[in-house]
């Protein structure tokens, strides 16, 4: 594992729909918004093993960690211009995606 | 699970101007989808890993992208029937999210499908004779071919029975369903190049002897990616009965020599590019004085089969000239535009070949709907005998218009947005989907496209400029084609932000050239002002009709260059 540097959150891809879901507290999640949000080195790794967890039981694939700030209101952002992406949808079709739903959904 | 074909509607009396599958080939896709059926079934249940299905996957098209998965569905030689484009539409609206985006290697890309979904839609394609076979993977890739093939008044022979006689060689292929890297094959059989052959792994030429006899010039190594090159003449004429045998004997010596050892080193270019092309030469052309032809001698009769498939449809004859059109390009300037921007001349008197394009000012550059995909049919039935292409371009073809018909299809195409009068021009512009969907992506395409076309409005001006091939990709892979593009762009990541590297000179026909880097990257909001500056200087600079390239080649890059750096000391800040 890289070194610590900013919080981080778990995110993959829904193998049935290949739908961008991130770990919350209790299961995947189809709102970033939900996403548990690992504060130190410890808690990456537990999200990380986790994610190997549901990916050998065949649920997710395409995991990672990606790095976040976390907005006023405690929720995540995403650092890097990719994963601010695939939070939302393409910035070319705001009527898909999650971005067009708005709602949180549950896995 | 089928589709219900009341909405398939095909036009009963539309002749057959394709190649139409046998049993053998219908029972082959079949097949493969079944076994599909199979793979996801097991991949679900979790009897296999995504390490084991991957690669099951990639062989039938199915991707995993940024929002979801991706099914690239093969258009072999970008040849469509009506029907064909009707079930097109009718898995978008079924089992994706209502469109589709036709690419750079005549294909169709669903952004959305779900796997539990995708052996519904290879099904669906099925019944229609298509399928997403080798549209991934480290094999012989959809064969590409001119989009004008046998209508054009330029050309010497229709490449398609070609390209046919190579998709059913190539179609699972034992020696080469596992190759170094992907490999891709594109044919023209025109005197002007529409179909890149010299950027492709093979680009073949159709070409005459000194006694008359159609044969091919065969290229080898060419390529874009990270490391482009132009391809090489490895044989200035191929006999058409001995093609695959040579063919055979060249994948054989790439299968052979090509590196395992890199990803990034193991396409054929780079082969030829460290061995020679001399070196390379020697060693086909020794494997193909050595090796047995039986299996790959040509059967004139199986030509001659597969090429009475592509039979012209029942032409009228008519007048070259067609008083109807001129009378409606006076009284309508609209239209008149139209025709002198997308219009093409047809090797039938009284025909035209139609280019609808897909870039309509601020859209996604190789994006239709399943409505404007119906429209198209509809209108190629109506219009044009039930058939359509798609370009490199990543726009549609009807081949077939008689000139009488011109105004009419041109008033159903501007109803559905798709009479944008901009083929070749600088609007029309090469995109790839970029990091709005694509996993690879170093930086968005879509959006650069979308600014340029914006920057453009003015169609007035955009005549004036005239022909101007702008082509950008959102990463290295350069499936943009950014590097043959007279202007090319290409997404970067630079310090956690997009950049975008600017390269002039490219050109993607007989007279092939890597576009040079015109310096530091730059962010997207300067995309558009930068290729203004350019264009403004080539407009002052050019001699009367001189495109772009020329002007360019005529000048130097250098001069480019400089008019760059005197934009940004005068405070343009580029």
């Amino acid at each position: 594992m890289t070194k610590f540097k900013h919080p981080q959150i778990l995110l993959a891809s829904n193998l049935k729909d290949g739908e961008v879901v991130f770990l919350g507290p209790t299961g995947w999640e189809r709102d970033f918004r939900r996403a548990r949000i690992a504060k130190n080195q410890e808690e990456a790794q537990i999200l990380e093993t986790i994610g190997k967890a549901d990916y050998s039981a065949n649920i997710i694939v395409d995991v990672y960690l990606t790095d976040v700030e976390i907005a006023g209101d405690g929720t995540p952002r995403p650092l890097h211009y990719r994963e601010k992406m695939r939070i939302k949808g393409p910035s070319v079709r705001l009527d898909l995606g999650k971005q067009a739903r708005g709602a949180l959904n549950e896995h | 699970m089928s589709i219900n074909h009341s909405n398939t509607v095909s036009r009963i009396n539309s002749p057959k101007t394709t190649y139409q599958y046998d049993e053998f080939d219908k029972d082959f896709i079949r097949e493969r989808v079944a076994e599909f059926r199979e793979q996801v079934r097991r991949r679900l249940e979790g009897s296999l890993t995504e390490e084991e299905f991957r690669p099951f996957r990639l062989m039938n098209g199915l991707y995993l992208q940024l929002h979801a998965y991706m099914l690239r569905v093969a258009i072999p030689y970008g040849t469509l029937t009506s029907q064909q484009m009707r079930r097109l539409a009718e898995i978008a609206d079924r089992w994706d999210k209502g469109y589709g985006h036709f690419t750079t290697r005549q294909n169709l890309q669903y952004n959305w499908p779900k796997l539990i979904d995708t052996p519904d839609i290879l099904e669906a394609l099925a019944e229609v004779d298509m399928h997403a076979i080798q549209t991934s993977g480290n094999c012989i890739r959809n064969v590409t071919a001119d989009h004008f093939a046998g209508v054009a008044a330029d050309e010497i022979e229709d490449p398609r029975p070609t390209a046919e006689f190579l998709r059913q060689w190539s179609s699972a292929h034992p020696e080469f369903s596992f190759l170094p890297r992907k490999f891709k094959i594109a044919i023209t059989g025109a005197t002007h190049d529409r179909a890149a052959t010299l950027a492709h792994d093979i680009g073949l030429r159709l070409v005459k002897n000194t006694s008359g006899d159609v044969g091919y010039c065969v290229i080898i190594g060419g390529g874009l990616g990270r490391s482009p090159f132009i391809g090489k003449i490895i044989r200035e004429y191929v006999p058409r009965t001995e093609l695959l045998a040579y063919l055979e004997a060249i994948m054989r010596v790439y299968n052979r020599y090509g590196r395992r050892d890199n990803k990034y080193k193991a396409r054929i270019k780079i082969l030829v590019h460290e061995k020679g092309i001399e070196t390379i030469r020697a060693a086909v052309e020794k494997e193909f004085a050595t090796m047995d032809h039986t299996a790959f001698q040509q059967d004139p009769q199986e030509f001659e089969r597969v090429a009475a498939s592509f039979v012209s449809p029942p032409y009228e004859a008519l007048p070259s000239e067609s008083s109807k059109l001129t009378k409606a390009r006076l009284e309508t300037p609209a239209f008149d535009h139209f025709v002198s921007v997308n219009v093409s001349e047809h090797k039938i008197a009284g025909y035209a070949i139609v280019t609808v394009s897909l870039k309509p000012i601020n859209g996604i550059p190789g994006d239709a709907t399943s409505n404007q995909m119906r429209i198209l049919a509809d209108a190629c039935d109506r219009f044009g005998f039930g058939e359509l292409r798609v370009s490199h371009e990543q726009n549609i073809i009807l081949p077939h218009v008689k000139k009488d018909d011109l105004f009419a299809l041109w008033q159903t195409l501007t109803a559905a947005d798709l009479a944008t009068a901009n083929a070749g021009l600088v609007s029309d512009i090469i995109s790839c989907p970029g990091l709005d969907y694509c996993s690879l992506a170093t930086a968005r395409s879509i959006p650069i496209a979308q600014a340029i076309s914006q920057r453009f409005s003015d169609m007035a001006r955009q005549r004036r400029i005239g022909k101007l091939g702008i082509k950008i990709s959102g990463c290295i892979n350069a499936c943009g084609h950014h590097h043959i593009g007279a202007i090319g762009v290409l997404g970067l990541e630079k310090k956690g932000q997009e950049s975008y590297q600017i390269t002039l000179g490219g050109d993607p026909g007989f007279s092939a050239s890597i576009g040079e880097i015109l310096g530091p990257g730059v962010s997207a909001d300067q995309v558009p002002e930068v290729i203004e500056h350019l264009v403004d200087f080539y407009l002052a600079e050019r001699h009367e009709t001189e495109a772009f390239i020329d002007t360019w080649r005529r000048l130097g890059h250098a001069r480019f260059k400089d008019v760059l750096r005197r934009e940004g000391e005068d405070g343009a800040d580029i």
